[in-house]
């Protein structure tokens, strides 16, 4: 149960083509993350996919039955949104049950289902209040709960964490992923911060202009980008791009290298610089280097001795470097 | 010295309010003043009515020329049944409208609207016509059908931009979980439109209440409501004022007592969508 197959599908908004025709295959039990930058279409190809917008072209096949034109109620597939969606009218019990009660489950099932979701959940103390009287955690595993109890194929999930604060959103990053290693169920994740993507999936997909850019666990996306687009949104900070003579050398017409491939030398080294901006974070220090280059990011290992305006020596590990020709393709 | 003239400037302001709240609450109370007067009394001088006898005659030969009760079962019904009957068409239009738009949504609320700028009279024939072949004179259930019709524009916009400050993905989530469309506007959208579809009905209820150009023409004796039984007392032979004034507080005391208990509510709807 949970398979997805996406066969040439395409959504146009009248005349603009937001997603040109796309294959993508969704295995059984993954968790699967489309990750982008905005207005890379993730949004709207999970919608195409929970039934809330219909394609403009191609099938979507649910478990090998062609669900394209079925309403987002019959494709057995559960969403939780960003902004949690739940009814403010109906206390956390009722949010829960609602799945239940539009499927016409008997309340004995309905009774023990909000019970064993609220156990997973923790949120059995809660299950008399209103969602507004809730904490935005709270309310998103009571979103989540709603998905639950429904038993779904796959579940949906729409940017969950962006709307909490940076301490509960790693909190709730593991609940989800420990939901997943108990449900087993096919999860489906859209999300613009790679952080989440590479923590969270078993594969990635990362979107550009509504285009499949890179499908792939997330080290093979780390270690081997297919372009330039993927090998700088994967990865924090962002890898280093250099062009003209330094590439050239490398026979490439780019050539990058993640921040922390770069050795940090105050005496000897390939690239000479000066530090401009030093970030001390204890275990780990970023520097902003000015070099003939552009500015190079780099990442050294505890505490680096090195402060704003100190001279740096800094040399690429060349195993580690990633060559791009004129079209931004990896070589 | 700063707050002295805050006080007298609150002074000025409270005065002017509560006197320009009089000059619009005169007529009303001069005519409840009336109401409570005999006939000779009531066409004297003001000075005179104010310090002459009072009593409750008008209201005992009012009551005894007219059935007070059949006229006001009838604005009930027709007033309500009207606004209720709106709300069962207008709430899945005004779901369609904001949930969703076509190109020509807007179009269709402006042409909505738009009727309501034409004068009424301008069809007074054809529906009296059609009235008369269908046997709906003088009809509560003619009455219903043709203020329905009449508010049916300002209840679906009112519920229009109520449902617009719903945000959708509330109901997206309800068809992620089952939710037919039935089930979608029963259960999840006309709940959390609760306060928005209470101020649309009572505005729509005092609107119907107060209609007296089709109440007054479609009608004759069986189906009259409180509008046409205070026409009634405004004849050719000559105005009788204490009772015309009698049958004019009867009609508007229970929309009045309506008004006063549901303020809040009405302001909402009044002004709604100028605040969020």
């Amino acid at each position: 149960m949970g398979q997805i197959e996406l066969k040439g599908v395409t959504k146009r908004f009248g005349d603009v083509e937001v997603i040109p025709p796309l294959d993508l295959h969704i295995g059984e039990g993954e968790f699967v993350v489309f990750v982008g930058p905005s207005g890379c279409g993730k949004s709207t190809l999970l919608r195409l996919i929970a039934g809330l917008e219909d394609v403009s072209g191609g099938h979507i096949e649910i478990d090998g039955q062609d669900a394209t034109d079925l309403p987002p109620a019959k494709r057995s597939l559960a969403m939780v949104f960003q902004s949690y969606a739940l009814y403010p009218h109906m206390s956390v019990r009722k949010n829960i049950a609602f799945p239940l009660k539009m499927a016409k489950a008997d309340q004995a099932t309905i009774d023990a289902k909000i019970e064993n979701a609220a156990r997973i959940l923790n949120l059995t103390d809660y299950l008399h209040r209103r969602p507004g009287q809730l904490s935005g955690g709270q309310r998103q595993r009571v979103a989540i709960g709603r998905a639950i109890v429904r038993e779904p194929a796959a579940f949906l999930f729409d940017e969950p964490l962006s709307n909490l604060d940076a301490a509960l959103r790693v909190n709730m990053r593991l609940e989800i992923s420990e939901l997943h290693q108990k449900l087993k169920t096919t999860m489906v994740y859209v999300t613009h911060d790679q952080v989440e993507a590479m923590t969270m999936a078993d594969k990635i997909v990362v979107l550009h202009a509504g285009v499949i850019e890179q499908v792939g666990s997330p080290l093979e996306l780390y270690r081997s980008p297919r372009n330039k687009f993927v090998a700088g949104f994967i990865g924090s900070p962002k890898m280093n791009f250099i062009e003209g003579p330094e590439a050239a050398k490398h026979n490439a017409h780019t050539i990058g290298i993640r921040p922390e491939h770069i050795g940090i030398s105050s005496t000897e080294g390939a690239w000479k610089g000066t530090v401009g901006v030093s970030e001390h974070l204890g275990s780990d220090t970023f520097l902003h280097v000015d070099t003939e280059f552009g500015l190079i990011n780099v990442r050294g290992d505890g505490e680096v001795g090195l402060h704003a305006g100190d001279s740096v020596w800094l040399t690429p590990d060349l195993a580690q470097l990633h060559k791009f020709n004129a079209d931004g393709k990896a070589i | 010295m700063a707050r002295k003239t805050s006080n007298r400037r609150k002074l000025v302001l409270t005065i002017i309010a509560w006197s320009i709240g009089f000059v619009i609450f005169f007529p009303i109370l001069w005519t409840i003043i009336l109401s409570f007067k005999s006939e000779g009394d009531a066409i004297k001088t003001p000075l005179q009515v104010l310090t002459s006898h009072w009593t409750f005659e008008s209201y005992g030969l009012v009551q005894e020329r007219s059935n007070y009760f059949r006229h006001f079962m009838n604005s009930v019904v027709i007033s309500f049944g009207s606004v209720i009957l709106a709300l069962i068409i207008g709430i899945p239009s005004a779901w369609a409208m904001a949930f969703v738009p076509g190109k020509r949504t807007k179009d269709v609320l402006m042409w909505m609207l738009s009727t309501k700028m034409m004068p009424a009279v301008g069809v007074l024939v054809p529906i009296y016509l059609m009235f008369r072949d269908w046997g709906l004179l003088d009809t509560r259930t003619g009455l219903i059908i043709v203020l329905c019709l009449m508010n049916l524009p300002i209840v679906i916009w009112m519920l229009y931009t109520y449902f617009k400050e719903i945000p959708s993905e509330i109901l997206e989530a309800a068809r992620m979980d089952g939710a037919g469309l039935r089930s979608e506007i029963l259960y999840v959208l006309t709940p959390m439109a609760v306060p928005g579809i209470a101020s649309t009905l009572l505005l729509n209820v005092i609107l119907s209440w107060n209609e007296a150009f089709w109440t007054l023409n479609l009608t004759a004796a069986k189906a009259a409501p409180l509008t046409a039984f205070i026409a009634a007392y405004s004849s050719p032979e000559g105005l009788f004022y204490a009772k015309l004034s009698a049958a004019s507080t009867l009609a508007i005391a229970p929309i009045l007592i309506l008004g006063w208990f549901s303020q809040k509510q009405l302001v909402r709807g009044l002004t709604f969508g100028a605040v969020k």
